[in-house]
């Protein structure tokens, strides 16, 4: 087992997702609940499927409670799902025990937002580099050491001796991120799970550490799963991305041919709202009413109908189903039809 | 001359100092400009630049351990820095007001959305008809958009965008002549940002207030502001027209923080430029310029001198010593045709 765990099979899909679903219960009091009779859901994630392909760089995108995040710790292995499979490089994270899961782990690896809450600040940044090292190799515990120190000078941190004794609250947040990076790095994983890596960090900051993960997974061989909610951000990394909706994949394909032409009405509005620089390019689309609604009585039919410019009564009662209307380019819309003139 | 020209506060060498353990930081050092009647104002600049210790200044918010030790903010030709206790309370609401990031942080949870107008109301009108306030209440916040039953909401079980409006509502009740909203819409998601965008355009027209818009999303600005103004380091380095900063930008930190905003048209640029560095720790800041240790046109001069902020052409006005004479100066002056 543990031979297959550590192997790459090298399928062409290092993940494949197949109706994923995730429900988180709703806290309430006994007595609440008891009178209620029932136990009220949070749909976080409901009936997701999408791929991965080895070596690209796959975005999913949407707004606070799209469940862009739990798709992200579902696939890593951090949440069971309530329904659905999560394949690995073929192998299923349900069949695993805890054991299995944690060799397994080796090959895959997490960037948060937040570099100083991902850090232990009583942690030198070295240890911290060369804890994953020490969990998954620890055989080679004598060369531990010189490769933190390899990957801290790839990403930028250098002279890397400077910074290896130093600790989270001496260094900038752009070094944070680096700092992450290179612990995310140092055990060579396959999949790396980006949840907005660098949402926190400056403007100027920004574009160095975007160009530092596009040059990282040409050389270290990545495939990135981006979990973002800026579209113009997701434009410099990704190579696919999906639009997620109230845990629905709304629109999934190519970023290029999704942005030239996207056909989800949703992703149309979403797209209108990011605003551009250019005082030139302001925005005229109206923007679409209301808010997102409440994830635990989503709404019937198509999620998106209530806020939909173009709903018609089939869209409150039926609910549409994922369809390729252009090579690779999937839309979950009855009416997409209408926006490829 | 039209009311867009008119000013509303003139902002005059004002400095800002943090008192801290590893010595004085002046987060904001000589600052100077003015704010437009009825012009809605973008601010940017990356986190600890000064932008938001500034926009506390304006409504005299800055409390210990920092402290303004310096200059004069003229409104409507008035010095507020030379206000009493009441003359201050009285300003703050009914001449300018604030919304933060965080509504609910400065929301009261225990009390309805009615009850946070008709205070305000209350507290700095004398003699109200209490329902004449109820009218004029219900009202604005029809106004704003949000249903007329929702007045009896606690701001709980508002969304994220409407307690931003209630907010706003606040400063319009009492008929405030400046809002400054500080980074009022980075917590909302896009399409709820853009509709609170198209909000603070109306409220402008409508009521012809000044909006100064506090924010370190660029694009943002491209989207609302009328003019703009860009800080680094505790220093106004660019101001101009929306138009003159992202068509014509001149300093070199306003050319490379353009150059490196993602956008997301396809059609716009491939790659992003990676400026170098981060901004600076201001217990030590750079000498001369704050952004020479940044700065691909930097010159011998920068690291020793600090430029003044200089109107190169009619409006625009710019911090850098390429556009300005210095007898050491190794390079010619720029000239600016726009």
């Amino acid at each position: 087992m543990s031979e297959v765990l550590s192997t790459p099979k090298k399928t062409e899909n290092l993940v494949e997702v197949h109706q994923l679903k995730k429900y988180f219960p709703v806290q309430k009091s006994f007595l609440d609940q008891f009178l209620a009779g029932r136990v009220d859901y949070v749909r976080a994630v409901d009936g997701v499927s999408f791929t991965i392909r080895r070596g690209e760089a796959f975005g999913l995108a949407g707004e606070s409670g799209s469940g862009k995040s739990t798709i992200g710790r579902l696939v890593i292995g951090l949440e069971k799902p309530t329904a659905g499979q999560v394949l690995f490089d073929g192998i299923d994270l349900a069949s695993l025990d805890a054991e299995s899961l944690r060799r397994l782990r080796a090959r895959m690896q997490v960037i948060f937002q937040d570099p100083m809450a991902s850090l232990n600040p009583r942690m030198s940044l070295g240890e911290a580099v060369m804890a994953g090292l020490k969990i998954h190799f620890p055989e080679s515990a004598d060369s531990h050491r010189e490769t933190a120190m390899k990957v801290m000078e790839r990403v930028g941190l250098t002279p890397p001796q400077f910074f290896f004794n130093k600790f989270p609250h001496q260094i900038s947040g752009g070094q944070r991120q680096r700092v992450v990076i290179a612990r995310a790095l140092v055990t060579h994983p396959e999949l790396v799970l980006a949840d907005e890596p660098i949402a926190m960090a400056d403007v100027s900051v920004r574009a160095l550490l975007l160009d530092l993960m596009v040059q990282l997974k040409r050389e270290y061989n990545l495939t990135y799963l981006f979990i973002t909610h800026d579209l113009a951000t997701a434009k410099y990394i990704c190579d696919r991305i999906g639009i997620l909706y109230l845990g629905k994949l709304v629109e999934v394909g190519e970023l290029r041919e999704v942005y030239a032409h996207p056909l989800h009405p949703y992703t149309q509005a979403l797209m209108a709202a990011v605003p551009v620089p250019n005082p030139h390019e302001r925005r005229t689309m109206p923007m679409p009413e209301g808010e997102i609604p409440n994830p635990i009585h989503p709404p019937s039919g198509c999620r998106f109908h209530p806020r939909c410019p173009y709903a018609r009564a089939e869209c409150s009662t039926v609910e549409p189903e994922q369809r390729e209307l252009r090579p690779g380019h999937w839309v979950a819309c009855h009416f997409a039809e209408q926006f490829m003139g | 001359m039209n009311d867009r020209d008119e000013i509303l506060v003139r902002i005059r060498d004002l400095s800002v100092t943090y008192h801290t353990r590893l010595g004085p930081v002046s987060a904001v050092d000589h600052v100077s400009f003015d704010i437009r009647r009825g012009e809605i104002l973008g601010l940017v600049g990356e986190s600890g630049c000064g932008k938001s210790t500034l926009g506390k200044a304006l409504l005299r918010m800055i409390a210990p351990p920092a402290e303004i030790t310096g200059g004069q903010i003229l409104f409507e030709g008035e010095d507020i820095l030379t206000f009493d206790e009441r003359r201050l309370r009285d300003f703050r609401g009914r001449k300018a007001s604030m919304i933060f990031q965080d509504p609910m942080t400065s929301l009261n949870p225990v009390q309805r959305v009615e009850d946070h107008l008709v205070e305000a109301v209350e507290v700095h009108e004398q003699k109200v008809d209490r329902a004449n306030v109820l009218e004029r209440v219900a009202t604005l916040i029809e106004r704003l958009g949000i249903q007329k039953r929702r007045i009896h909401d606690y701001p709980h079980q508002l969304s994220g965008g409407m307690r931003q409006r209630v907010m706003i509502g606040l400063g319009l009740v009492l008929n405030a002549n400046l809002i400054i909203a500080d980074e009022a819409t980075t917590s909302l998601d896009v399409i709820v940002e853009a509709k609170l965008v198209d909000q603070l355009r109306e409220i402008r027209d409508q009521y012809g207030v000044s909006i100064l818009v506090i924010t370190h999303n660029i694009a943002l600005v491209a989207e609302i502001a009328d003019r703009v103004a860009v800080m680094y380091a505790g220093h106004l380095v660019e101001m101009g027209s929306v138009y003159q900063i992202f068509d014509h930008p001149l300093h070199p930190y306003t050319r490379g923080l353009l150059r490196s905003v993602p956008s997301i048209k396809l059609d716009d640029q491939e790659e992003l430029y990676k400026m170098a560095g981060e901004p600076p720790n201001l217990t030590h800041p750079p000498s001369g310029c704050r952004f020479h240790p940044r700065c691909p046109d930097r010159m011998g001069l920068c690291s020793q001198s600090q430029p003044q902020l200089r109107e190169v052409a009619p409006g625009h006005w710019v911090q850098c010593w390429l556009y300005q004479d210095h007898p050491e100066k190794e390079s010619p002056t720029l000239e600016v045709t726009e």
